[in-house]
């Protein structure tokens, strides 16, 4: 199945903003992020077609995968 | 005849009309942090007008901060943020009532420092403190508007009570952020201090479009700024 990943801020350093990936029914949101070569515990906001979704949630056909990560300064 | 009042607010034009700028001077609105965002937070809304600014911060100014806050300078080096605060909101505008508050903000405090406010601006540099202040934000039907930021990147939210952005953005374990590696430099408070204070305006004006329920992410390095709706 296809499904898009969007990375935010550090994220897009030495990585497509966006990108179309092929995935196996059943993957997760942390299995995409390992993809990435992104720590999982570096994600601080997760979002699947707009909705605040975890780590271990799985992925459906045509699902938006939007990753942040911590921006906490002030 | 033209009151001096009005001469200070003449340029404000037809963006914040006479009427509009009552409602400015009635609100009650709660800056928690006096550092980088908080600097240009306060410098804003003090110049827009706002009649109550209470401002909290336990911190004191060190050379580290002089690359951005805008409070900052070398005579004030050792002096504690919010009462550094309260003096240069005075010395814009007397008619101000400004409350400095020389404390961190805690879980133990909070509902105290903020039960008198109508908006409470998040200009903090904690994560887990953060968590805290959007969680008594909800419980007593504040105005919560989110801001942070990490080298050239920004958000910005603005959450009411039962809002969907309070569950997503703050479901985080980190404590700190891509700010430990980046650092914070000059424009990048400024820029995300400009949005909040914006929403601030309009959400005690009611006009134009709010942040609700969505959130701003800014990336200044390569000049993407994108809205990002969130799903009921």
């Amino acid at each position: 199945m296809k499904i898009t990943v969007r990375l935010f801020a550090t994220f897009r350093e030495n990585r497509e903003k966006e990108s179309t990936i092929e995935t196996a029914p059943g993957t997760k949101v942390e299995d995409v992020v390992r993809t990435f070569n992104i720590p999982p515990e570096d994600v601080a906001i997760i979002m699947i077609n707009g909705r605040g979704k975890t780590l271990k949630d799985v992925l459906s056909e045509g699902d938006v995968l939007a990753l942040f990560p911590p921006v906490g300064g002030g | 005849m033209t009151s001096r009042r009005s001469a200070r607010y003449m340029r404000n034009g037809d963006c914040i009309t006479e009427d509009e700028q009552q409602l400015l001077s009635r609100a009650r609105v709660c800056v928690l942090g006096c550092g980088g965002l908080g600097g240009y937070i306060i410098e804003m809304l003090a110049r827009a007008g706002f009649g109550y600014l209470k401002v909290v911060d336990g911190d004191v100014f060190d050379e580290s901060n002089l690359n951005r806050q805008i409070l900052s300078n070398p005579d004030n080096l050792g002096r504690n943020k919010a009462l550094a605060a309260g003096l240069h909101v005075q010395a814009i505008n007397s008619e101000i009532n400004c409350v400095p508050i020389p404390e961190y903000i805690s879980a133990d405090n909070v509902q105290a420092h903020i039960g008198d406010c109508d908006i409470v601006m998040d200009a903090l540099d904690d994560m887990a403190v953060r968590k805290i202040v959007a969680g008594a934000c909800q419980e007593m039907g504040k105005v919560y508007i989110y801001g942070a930021i990490a080298g050239w990147y920004g958000q910005v939210a603005t959450i009411h009570s039962g809002d969907v952005t309070y569950p997503l953005l703050f479901d985080y374990h980190q404590r700190r952020g891509e700010e430990v590696r980046l650092g914070n430099p000059s424009f990048t408070p400024a820029v995300v201090a400009g949005i909040e204070v914006s929403e601030c305006v309009k959400t005690i004006l009611n006009k134009g479009k709010s942040l609700r329920n969505s959130m701003i992410s800014i990336d200044l390095l390569n000049n993407e700024v994108e809205t990002i709706k969130i799903e009921v």
